[in-house]
C-alpha cells in the first residue's frame, strides 16, 4: 500500500474540503435569509448574518451600510473579504491546484470552471431576482464538487483527510448558526413561541436543509429547544453536530487501523470528549444551563482537534 | 452557407518564399502531407474557427496555463495553440531520432570528463576558460560519479528548419528543459476536438512519456535499493511552469514535493509524511542548481533541502539531471559542438549546428562587427529569447546599441546568420497565413537514451515574427510524426 501521504498534501485536501463545505453553508444562509427577508422584516435580518459570521466589525470597515446589496455583495462577490464565498472558493481552488498531483483531473476543472465563472461576476449579478438563482448555483456548484470527489477521488490517506476537514467544517457551521439564532431571540423573552418566533427556527432548519427530516421526526410543533436539540444531537440527521463527531472519529480509527498512523490520539482524546459530552445531553438542559456557552465549548473544542490533527499530520510546531 | 464556407481551407494559403512544413519545397513533392491536406479541405472555415475556439476554452478550462505576473497580479494565461499540426515524416524522424541522441551521448561524455579528467581541455580542443570560467560550471561536481556516466537525464534540442529544407540545431536545452506537457497535452485536445482529421493517417504515440520517464528514472537510483521512491522537486505554484510539474508528477505517479517537505538526515534524503519521514532515492528536479542546497549554493534558498549535495555526493540520492550541466548547454560552448562530438565519439555530426561566431575570438567579432545587419547576435547566458537582435530586421540605433554591446563585452555574445526559419500553415484572425516554427524533442536518458516521438512545435504568431517563445508572443502546434 502506498502509505506516502505527503504531510503538506494532507493539510491542503482537509482545507479544500472545509472552504468548500464553509461555501456550502453560506450560499444556504444566504439563499434562506433572502426568502425571509422578503416576508418579514427587511434589513435586520442581514444585520443577523453578520453576527453570524461575527463580521459586524470587518463589515463595519468597508463603509457601506448593511442593506442586502451590500452585505451579499460582502459576502459573495468582495474579494478582500476572507470570509467571501470567492475567497473561499479561490481558496479551495488554490489548494486544489497544489493537490493536483493527488485529486482527479474532474475535480480540478469543475472548480477551476466555478471560480472562473464567479470571478466573471458584478454587482449587476446580485441583482434582488437573481440572488435565490445565484445561491442555488453555488450550493449545486459545491454539491457537484461533493459528488465528483465521491465519485473519481481515490481512496487512500488523502480521502480522509479529505473527510475530516469536511466534517469538521460542517460541525462548526452548524453551531455558529444556532447561537446567532439564540441570540437574536433571547432579548425579548415575550417573542418566544410567537409566530416571528417559530420564523426565525423554520429559517434555521431551512439553512441546514433540516426542515423536512425535522417534521419526520417532529411531525407538529416547533420550539426551540425541540430544534436545538435535533441539530445538535439527532444521530441520522447529517449535519448535527453529534453525526459529524461520530463521522469524525470513525475517520480517525480507520486511519489508523488501514494506514498504520501512529499518531492521532490526541484529537481522538478531545472528540471522545465532546462526544461525552453531547450524548449525555437534553436540550432543555443545554438552554437552561446556557445554550450560549456550551456552543462555546464544542466550537473550543473544535478548535483543540483542529490543531491536535496539525501537530500530528500537518506539521504545525508544538504550542 | 455563406461564401467563406466554400473556400477550402488551403486554397488560398502562400507560404511565399519560405520552406513550408505542410507543403515542402513544391506540394507534389510533400506527399506525406497528402491524406491530411486532403481532410483540413474537408472542414468547413467557420466549423474550423468554432472547434478552434473549443480548443481555447478547453485549455483554460482544464487550467492549462502559465503564469504571467503583472505590476498588480499575477494572470493564468493560456499558451496559444494552434489546431493545424505540424506533420514530420518518417524519414525526416528518423534522421532527427539518430542526430539527438548522438548529442546526448556526447553531452554525456563532455560533461563526465570535465568533471572528471579533462582531457577535452588538455588535448585543447575547448578553450580551459570557457569550460572552467563557465557559470554553468560547478567544482562540486569535481570527482563526482554519476550513475551510469549520465548527467543529462531529460534533453531538449531545439531545431530549425531552413529554407534548404535541412534541420540544424539552434541549441541544446541540458538543464531542465519544459514543454514536455504542452506536447502530450496537444495532441490529447486535437483526439478530443479533430478525431475525424487524425483517423487514418498513421500518428505515432506519444502518450508514454511518463512511463518512459519514470523508467529512466528508476535506472538512476542507488543500487541497493530495491524499490526505489522517485520525487519530482518543485519550486512551487507561483512557478510559471507548474502546470507542467503537476502533469509529469501524475504521469509518473510520483509525489510532488517542495523544498519543504524535503529533510535531509545522515546525507539522506527524506520527504515528511502523515506517518513521519520517508526515503526518497531520485529526484526529478526542476529546479536550478543554484537553489538546489542553501549550504553549498545560494544560501538564501527556501526552495531546495539543506544538504541534499552531501547527500547526492555520497550517492544516496540521485538528482536528474545532474548538477553542472548547464555548462554543456552554454551558447558558447555549442559552437564547440561539432569538435566535441568528433572527439569523444570521432563522428560527424549528424544534424548541423548553425554556423556560428564565437565573439569572444578575436575572429568571430570582426566577423560579427562587420555583418552586423545580415546577423543575428545572442547573449550566451540568457534563455527566452531576451537580449537578441536580429540584423536585417534591426533598426540603425538597434544595430549601433548592439555594437556598443559587443565591445564592451564580447565574451558574452555570439551570432549566427538569420536562418529563414521554416513556416506552418497557421489559423489566424485574416485567415490561414504562414507562421514561422522551430521543433524540440525531447531524450529521455536512463541506461539508454530515448526519444518521444513528437516533440514541441513552437509557433511565432506574429506575423513575420521568428522569435518563438511564449514570453514573446508564441504558441505552439501539435506536432505528427507519421509512421
Amino acid at each position: 500500500m502506498n502509505n506516502h501521504l505527503l504531510s503538506r498534501y494532507a493539510e491542503a485536501v482537509y482545507w479544500l474540503a472545509r472552504y468548500v463545505e464553509r461555501t456550502e453553508n453560506l450560499a444556504r444562509v444566504l439563499d434562506v435569509n433572502e426568502t425571509f427577508s422578503r416576508d418579514s422584516r427587511g434589513s435586520q435580518n442581514w444585520q443577523s448574518i453578520l453576527q453570524l459570521y461575527r463580521d459586524e466589525e470587518r463589515f463595519a470597515e468597508t463603509g457601506m451600510d448593511a442593506s442586502a446589496d451590500n452585505v451579499l455583495y460582502f459576502y459573495v462577490l468582495d474579494s478582500t473579504n476572507p470570509s467571501s464565498i470567492i475567497s473561499s472558493i479561490q481558496m479551495a481552488r488554490e489548494n486544489a491546484r497544489t493537490l493536483r498531483p493527488l485529486i482527479s483531473t474532474e475535480m480540478w476543472i469543475q472548480l477551476n470552471i466555478l471560480y472562473n465563472h464567479l470571478r466573471a461576476m458584478t454587482r449587476a449579478n446580485l441583482a434582488e431576482p437573481r440572488i435565490a438563482r445565484l445561491c442555488s448555483f453555488i450550493k449545486e456548484a459545491c454539491q457537484s464538487h461533493t459528488g465528483i470527489t465521491e465519485g473519481t477521488f481515490y481512496r487512500d490517506e488523502g480521502w480522509y483527510f479529505y473527510q475530516l476537514g469536511r466534517w469538521i467544517e460542517r460541525a462548526d457551521q452548524t453551531t455558529r448558526l444556532l447561537d446567532v439564532k439564540y441570540h437574536l431571540l433571547l432579548p425579548s423573552s415575550e417573542t418566544i413561541g410567537s409566530p416571528l418566533d417559530v420564523s426565525q427556527w423554520n429559517s434555521v432548519l431551512r439553512s441546514t436543509a433540516g426542515y423536512h427530516a425535522f417534521r419526520r421526526v417532529h411531525p407538529s410543533g416547533m420550539s426551540p429547544t425541540g430544534v436545538a436539540g435535533f441539530l445538535l444531537f439527532h444521530k441520522r440527521f447529517p449535519r448535527s453536530v453529534l453525526a459529524c463527531i461520530a463521522e469524525l472519529e470513525e475517520l480517525l480509527n480507520e486511519l489508523k487501523s488501514t494506514y498504520g498512523l501512529k499518531q492521532g490520539n490526541g484529537a481522538l482524546e478531545q472528540l471522545d470528549g465532546l462526544r461525552g459530552g453531547l450524548v449525555n445531553q437534553t436540550a432543555d438542559a443545554v438552554v437552561k444551563s446556557g445554550l450560549h456557552e456550551f456552543l462555546d465549548w464544542i466550537q473550543s473544542s473544535l478548535i483543540n482537534v483542529h490543531n491536535e490533527l496539525g501537530r500530528d499530520y500537518f506539521g504545525y510546531e508544538e504550542a | 452557407m455563406t461564401e467563406t464556407e466554400h473556400v477550402r481551407l488551403l486554397d488560398s494559403y502562400d507560404p511565399n518564399e519560405f520552406y513550408c512544413e505542410m507543403l515542402g519545397k513544391d506540394a507534389s513533392l510533400a506527399a506525406h502531407t497528402k491524406p491530411v491536406r486532403y481532410k483540413l479541405g474537408q472542414i468547413p472555415v467557420n466549423e474550423f474557427r468554432d472547434r478552434a475556439h473549443d480548443a481555447e476554452l478547453e485549455l483554460y478550462n482544464f487550467g492549462i496555463t502559465f503564469t504571467v505576473y503583472t505590476q498588480k497580479e499575477a494572470i493564468d494565461r493560456i499558451l496559444p495553440f494552434d489546431v493545424i499540426p505540424r506533420i514530420i515524416s518518417a524519414e525526416d524522424w528518423a534522421f532527427i531520432e539518430r542526430g539527438v541522441a548522438q548529442r546526448v551521448t556526447a553531452l554525456n561524455c563532455f560533461l563526465w570528463d570535465i568533471y572528471h579528467d579533462q582531457k577535452i581541455l588538455r588535448d585543447g580542443i575547448i578553450p580551459k576558460e570557457l569550460v572552467l570560467g563557465n557559470p554553468g560550471y560547478r567544482p562540486e561536481m569535481e570527482g563526482l560519479n554519476v550513475a551510469h556516466k549520465n548527467y543529462v537525464h531529460v534533453n531538449g534540442t531545439d531545431l530549425v528548419r531552413g529554407g534548404d529544407g535541412k534541420f540544424y540545431v539552434l541549441e541544446d536545452n541540458a538543464r531542465s528543459p519544459s514543454g514536455v506537457s504542452y506536447v502530450v497535452e496537444n495532441r490529447h485536445l486535437m483526439q478530443r476536438i479533430f478525431p475525424d482529421l487524425m483517423s487514418n493517417i498513421g500518428i505515432r504515440s506519444v502518450s508514454n512519456y511518463g512511463q518512459k520517464l519514470h523508467e529512466a528514472l528508476t535506472e538512476m537510483a542507488p543500487e541497493s535499493v530495491l524499490d526505489p521512491q522517485v520525487v519530482l522537486l518543485s519550486p512551487g505554484t507561483y512557478n510559471s511552469a507548474y502546470f507542467e510539474h503537476i502533469f509529469l508528477a501524475r504521469e509518473m505517479g510520483v509525489p510532488l514535493v517542495e523544498g519543504r517537505d524535503l529533510v535531509v538526515e545522515n546525507d539522506r534524503v527524506f520527504m515528511k509524511t502523515v506517518n513521519g519521514l520517508r526515503p526518497i532515492h531520485v529526484i526529478y528536479r526542476r529546479i536550478n542548481d543554484d537553489f538546489l542546497d542553501p549550504t553549498v549554493f545560494n544560501p538564501e534558498s527556501t526552495l531546495g533541502a539543506a544538504g541534499l549535495m552531501g547527500a547526492y555526493r555520497k550517492g544516496n540520492v540521485a538528482l536528474a539531471n545532474a548538477v553542472g550541466t548547464g555548462v554543456a548547454d552554454d551558447k558558447a560552448v555549442y559552437a564547440y559542438m561539432p569538435r566535441i562530438i568528433k572527439y569523444y565519439l570521432d563522428e560527424d555530426q549528424i544534424i548541423d549546428n548553425v554556423e556560428t561566431h564565437i565573439c569572444r575570438e578575436k575572429e568571430g567579432l570582426d566577423y560579427t562587427l562587420a555583418n552586423l545587419d545580415k546577423l543575428v547576435v545572442k547573449p550566451v547566458g540568457e534563455a527566452g529569447g531576451y537580449g537578441i537582435t536580429i540584423g536585417p530586421r534591426a533598426s540603425a540605433e538597434a544595430l549601433e546599441a548592439c555594437r556598443k554591446e559587443l565591445l564592451e563585452d564580447p565574451a558574452n555574445y555570439i551570432s549566427q546568420p538569420m536562418i529563414n526559419l521554416s513556416v506552418c500553415p497557421t489559423l489566424v484572425d485574416e485567415g490561414i497565413e504562414p507562421r514561422h516554427v522551430d521543433l524540440r524533442p525531447f531524450a529521455v536518458t536512463g541506461k539508454s537514451t530515448w526519444i518521444l516521438p513528437g516533440g514541441l512545435s513552437r509557433v511565432a504568431l506574429t506575423k513575420g515574427s521568428i522569435v518563438v517563445n511564449s514570453s514573446q508572443g508564441g504558441g505552439s502546434k501539435d506536432t505528427w510524426v507519421l509512421e
